[in-house]
């Protein structure tokens, strides 16, 4: 059974998304249960994989039999490893989350948005744990596409919003795809280890180099880098809250894999920072991306659209420190893919929760809101202090490996951004904190009522587990983050970056 | 100046792919109306696929199926030449190629209709001003 873990991640949540759609005819009631189901054999899969990883190194599994470079393989070592049980955790506890606000926002379509949601993780899973090239953008598109779906369910602009999104994804993963076929011109070859052993000898070939810029802006449209985010905010913010929880934490950081991953295995290291010698620039797009997101978020009056361009911001941090071309930032960038996925989980749950008593995320909306719902905002502050980047919690030390690495690099512009960015994010948070703790709750409009508390509306249990467990995970890791740097991410990244 | 135009033609097959891309980007950035730009859209995706297609062609070959495969003396009696058969594997991954693009064309139209049936109308600086008004 174990030896078949990296085709259950993907196979199991495929067909079930199959069985959910029949089902959705026959009683709604079953497409929860079969969703949680699925997921959860994803997740159990995943984490399974991630222990077998941990215990025998990379494993290979060949799908159908078929032998690499023929075949499609799927390749398992400690980046993609770590990676997966991420993602099939998010999407796990997300989905339980997620169950009492579907019901709320759309109770007749709760069917097909079980089939998107398990297709979604299928494509994201799958993405992760492939080992072709041209799988990969299959994969792609299908989380894309479940993706467009997923965001169009929500309020009123939310079409027009996913379109705009559509457009500039296609655009993205059609770079991808155009990229992909360079390589396979230059090397004959889909299959990412095999393209990396063929590679080395074709290091001077200008269609090698178009591929990897082509493929990089691909990947960066899909990521919302900097100049590339336009579509980010409006398509997650109208998103039903459900979606944006599911897709904000996931599809970005996903894309940040991808990146790394063709840097370190398809492209090699040696080619990406010392032959193309592009690591400079792309450092200071960074910069740039970071120092927008920042300044973007400041500009907002409403909590769910200042998320995402703080979302924006992290993407800068983790380009950034990919590109910083040390193991320092790679750790940082890597740790942050882990960290990031979760803080941003933790915030968008809360959106979730406040959307589902209040209808409204808007910063007036939030007034005196602690004392209605306490333990949500409680969650809200550890999520906060984390995205801050304050130790205990896990932000802390991801970005203390990004400037530990920025420093080795002596890319301080790097640094710079990174405290510019800590700093408003601290204005950021507590503003909302003070407009939460402080101000008088605007639903009751006579002056009288301020000396007897509000009564206490919090949203119901399944929301608030799944948040307490998120906001106990930003400690947890950040209280293991030696072991999983020490066990899991130093094997991950190649011996010759130093 | 004899050299670019050797250079163009001798591998028309990437110019003409670029000029198609460039022709759906073009649309995509600069069209008013939804629906152009999903067509510029289209335009741009079946650029790739048409490149990748003309990059399995070869002088010269013909299909890849084996002709005199099973008569005779049994399978591998002929020695198969991989230059007299053009390579088959783009234009098998392009068949997935042209199912992603399908779809992806039908999601956006369905949510065209969805944008028609909100704001009445598919021209973007319509649709901006009616969300302003708001």
């Amino acid at each position: 059974m174990s030896q078949q873990y990296p085709a259950l991640l993907v196979i199991v949540p495929l067909l079930s998304a199959f069985i959910i759609s029949g089902a959705g005819w026959v009683n709604k009631r079953l497409c929860f249960p079969i969703a949680v189901v699925a997921l959860g054999v994803a997740a159990y899969s995943c984490i399974g994989l991630l222990l077998r990883v941990l215990d025998e190194g990379v494993i290979v599994y060949k799908l159908g039999g078929w032998d690499p470079p023929m075949g499609i393989a799927y390749y398992v070592d400690h980046l993609n490893g770590l990676v997966l049980t991420v993602v099939s955790m998010v999407a796990f506890l997300n989905l339980i989350a997620s169950k009492k606000s579907i019901e709320q926002e759309f109770p007749d379509k709760t069917g097909p948005f079980y089939t998107l949601y398990v297709l979604m993780v299928t494509g994201l899973l799958g993405i992760v744990v492939t080992g072709d090239a041209f799988n990969l953008y299959v994969l792609l598109e299908i989380a894309a596409l479940t993706g467009y779906g997923l965001l169009a369910m929500g309020e009123e602009r939310a079409p027009l919003a996913a379109l705009n999104y559509l457009y500039m994804g296609t655009i993205g993963a059609c770079f991808y795809l155009l990229g992909v076929g360079y390589l396979y011109i230059a090397t004959g070859s889909l299959n990412m280890v095999d393209i990396a052993h063929i590679l080395p000898d074709l290091y001077q070939s200008k269609a090698v180099m178009a591929a990897f810029i082509i493929c990089l802006i691909g990947v960066w449209l899909k990521m919302a880098f900097f100049p590339l985010h336009a579509w980010l905010p409006n398509a997650y913010t109208f998103a039903p809250s459900a979606a944006s929880s599911l897709i904000a934490p996931l599809v970005t950081k996903v894309m940040i894999y991808v990146m790394i991953r063709l840097i370190l295995t398809v492209f090699t290291p040696e080619f990406a920072f010392n032959i193309l010698a592009v690591s400079k620039p792309i450092v200071w797009l960074a910069v740039i991306a970071i120092v927008m997101g920042a300044i973007l978020a400041l500009a907002e009056r409403n909590l769910k659209k200042m998320l995402t361009y703080i979302i924006v911001a992290e993407v800068g941090y983790m380009v950034g420190g990919a590109w910083l071309g040390n193991r320092a930032g790679m750790t940082g960038a890597i740790l942050h893919i882990v960290n990031d996925a979760l803080m941003t989980l933790c915030a968008f749950l809360v959106v979730g929760n406040i959307v589902y008593k209040l209808k409204g995320y808007a910063f007036d909306d939030l007034k005196g809101l602690v004392r209605k719902m306490p333990f949500t905002m409680g969650a809200f502050v550890i999520g906060a202090l984390s995205l801050i980047g304050v130790p205990p919690t896990c932000g802390f030390f991801s970005k203390w490996y990004l400037i530990s690495g920025a420093i080795q690099a002596g890319q301080y512009a790097f640094m710079a951004a990174l405290l510019f960015s800590s700093l408003v994010n601290v204005v950021l948070f507590f503003r909302v904190i003070e407009i939460c703790y402080y101000e008088p709750f605007s639903e009751d409009h006579g002056h009288g009522h301020d000396h007897h508390p509000e009564p206490m509306a919090e949203a119901p249990l399944t929301m608030l587990v799944p948040l307490f467990i998120v906001a106990a995970g930003l400690v947890l890791v950040g209280l293991y983050t030696g072991d999983i740097v020490k066990h899991i991410i130093e094997f991950a990244i190649p011996q010759g970056i130093v | 100046m004899g050299d670019l135009i050797q250079i163009v033609v001798a591998k028309y097959n990437y110019w003409i792919y670029i000029t198609l891309m460039m022709i759906g980007l073009y649309a995509m950035i600069v069209k008013n109306n939804l629906v152009k730009k999903i067509v510029g859209m289209n335009i741009f995706q079946t650029a790739i696929i048409l490149y990748y297609v003309s990059t399995g062609a070869k002088k010269g070959a013909t299909i890849p199926i084996l002709e005199h495969g099973h008569d005779g003396h049994g399978a591998g009696a002929h020695m198969v030449h991989a230059v007299d058969y053009i390579n088959p594997l783009p234009h098998v991954l392009m068949l997935t190629a042209i199912v992603v693009s399908v779809a992806t064309l039908g999601v956006a139209l369905a949510l065209a209709i969805r944008i028609y049936n909100r704001y009445n109308t598919l021209e973007e600086d319509e649709i901006l001003a009616q969300i302003r008004e708001k």
